[in-house]
């Protein structure tokens, strides 16, 4: 008897709005506490794979089971609760800049309801993790590149989501930031997080092992 | 309980930093909303005041009924029938000694001196409870139907063309407040169109990680139902201005007819009801662009 598989994509298709096919037959299983590397060239489909997974974008054909959930026919009343599991990196981050860091943080606990001292404490403890407990003041503008990157990390990671999905968490960045990154994906998935991480950079996967998925032109390689 | 108390104090917070955010524009708008629920509400107020004026002179409603031939006792039985009516508040008697009499009170005896005898019928004067024309005239031609009775006068021609006036002021103030209702609510959801445009960002960030619309809807529906509630005090407070301005020249009016006249402003549950309209408006207003806003992310 084999684990529920925690993400089940079957035969899944996505076809844009203009008719372009970004992902053909596609059909995966992740189980739960696996770190996936989502791989590919630029355009090959990783983004749009990650927001099927997330609801944000839903299936031309085919289906996508997430902890037991049908994502593809959620109702839209479901979906904010669904995303509450997800800790979401953005490729383009998505932060907001007219508040500072500890408030975009403080974000995704304010939808949940989560306030007070229970909060701050959990946002400190999550900013802690990405090293940027001294920058809580801060607007997000006035960070780097990698700092950003980080906040983003911090934002997904508050709510204490049993699975992540980031979209080339260390893209643009240089080589030691991008090993800590890495390093602090590989202690959430030791704790049991699942992760599917999508990047273009090999030497990374080579480095951190992994279970990798290969995409070209929308098709599974590997 | 404590985390949704802490939700709606954080809507209101960010609903006040929206009015702070744009003070003159806010203010533009509160006076446009003021601008629109003081027409009706002034016109409201015109018609309560008239309906009052009028209400002073309501003993002129009366219906005159003139006896036939008959002896004094008789008449006096149908009076005294008369007056246990429910529908009559008052009957004045008046027999043909009498009529003599008031006519001498009023300095016309030489009309009466030279007759071989009084020609005057006995009379009874009736004021009905209510003063509405269709009353005026069913009574009127319930004692009409009487056999002792010859004639019956009813002045009831100004009561209907007041009725009818306030019959069009009513309708007039039920059709402003449909159409500056209407308005009320586009003013505001055009604001709140423009600040959920300033805040897509949020909104869309808010939504992918998570927040549900009635999260996402909160502040802007505060910010509506606030904006609605202080323009209709702005409107309230119009009108209250506007009738201390006429205070004086309506007092002037009512001292030329020889009365005294107060102009009423709204009562508290007027002002009560006028402040729930415009309040209720604005959160609708708020609804419906948010709402419309939610389905285009889609
Ligand atoms: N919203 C959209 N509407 C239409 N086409 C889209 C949309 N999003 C993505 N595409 C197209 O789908 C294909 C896959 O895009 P996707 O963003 O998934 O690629 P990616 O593998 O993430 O690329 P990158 O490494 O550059 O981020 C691309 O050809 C892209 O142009
Ligand atoms: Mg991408």
């Amino acid at each position: 008897m084999s684990a529920q598989p925690l993400i089940e994509i079957s035969e899944v298709t996505k076809r844009y709005p203009g008719g372009h096919e970004a992902l053909s037959n596609i059909s995966l299983g992740i189980e739960p506490g696996e770190m996936v590397f989502l791989t590919g060239h630029s355009g090959a489909g990783k983004s749009t794979l990650l927001k099927l997974i997330a609801a944000i974008e839903r299936p031309t054909s085919g289906h996508i089971i997430v902890n037991g959930q049908n994502v593809g026919r959620m109702k839209r009343p479901a979906l904010p609760f669904f995303r509450r599991n997800i800790g979401l990196i953005f490729q383009d981050h998505k932060l907001l800049y007219d508040r500072s860091v500890f408030d975009n943080v403080l974000m995704p606990l304010h939808i949940q309801g989560v306030i007070g001292n229970d909060a701050a404490k959990r946002v400190r403890a999550a900013l802690d993790k990405v090293g940027l407990l001294n920058k809580e003041r801060a607007r997000p503008i006035t960070l780097s590149g990698g700092e950003q990157q980080r906040l983003c990390i911090a934002r997904a990671i508050v709510s204490r989501p049993a699975l992540v999905l980031a979209d080339e968490p260390t893209a643009n960045l240089d080589d030691a930031y991008a090993r800590d990154i890495m390093d602090m994906f590989r202690a959430f998935n030791e704790v049991g997080v699942t992760l599917i991480i999508s990047t273009h950079d090999q030497d990374l996967i080579n480095r951190y092992g992994g279970r990798k998925v290969t995409l070209a032109y929308g098709k599974q390689v590997s | 309980m404590k985390a949704w108390l802490a939700h709606h104090l954080h809507s209101l917070k960010i609903a006040a930093e929206q009015f702070r955010g744009a003070p003159v524009a806010t203010l533009f708008t509160l006076l446009v909303i003021g601008v629109a629920v003081s027409l009706p509400a002034g016109l409201y107020a015109l018609l309560s005041n008239l309906e009052r004026a009028a209400g002073g002179v309501k003993p002129q409603a009366e219906v005159t009924a003139f006896f036939k031939e008959v002896d004094e006792a008789r008449a006096r039985a149908l009076a005294a029938s008369l007056k246990k009516r429910a529908d009559v508040a008052e009957v004045l008697f008046v027999s043909k000694a009498d009529g003599i009499k008031r006519l001498e009170a009023a300095g016309l005896a030489d009309v009466a001196v030279g007759l071989p005898e009084n020609p005057l019928p006995h009379t009874l004067v009736l004021t009905p409870r209510e003063t509405t024309p269709v009353a005026l005239e069913a009574l009127a031609a319930e004692v009409k139907a009487n056999p002792d009775i010859e004639r019956v006068l009813v002045d009831s021609d100004w009561i209907k063309r007041l009725a009818a006036l306030m019959q069009l002021g009513r309708d007039l103030v039920g059709m402003l407040i449909l159409v500056l209702g209407a308005a009320l609510a586009a003013i505001t959801a055009n604001t709140i169109r423009l600040q959920i445009y300033a805040r897509k960002d949020e909104i869309e960030v808010a939504r992918l990680i998570g927040a549900t619309d009635r999260f996402i809807r909160r502040p802007f529906l505060y910010f509506g139902g606030i904006q609605g509630l202080v323009g209709g005090l702005a409107g309230w407070l119009l009108v209250i201005v506007a009738g201390l301005l006429l205070e004086n020249s309506v007092a002037q009016v009512a001292a030329a007819y020889g009365s005294q006249f107060h102009l009423a402003g709204l009562s508290l549950q007027e002002t009560g009801l006028l402040l729930l309209f415009s309040t209720a408006l604005g959160w609708l207003g708020a609804y419906f662009a948010v709402g419309r806003a939610l389905r285009e992310h889609d």
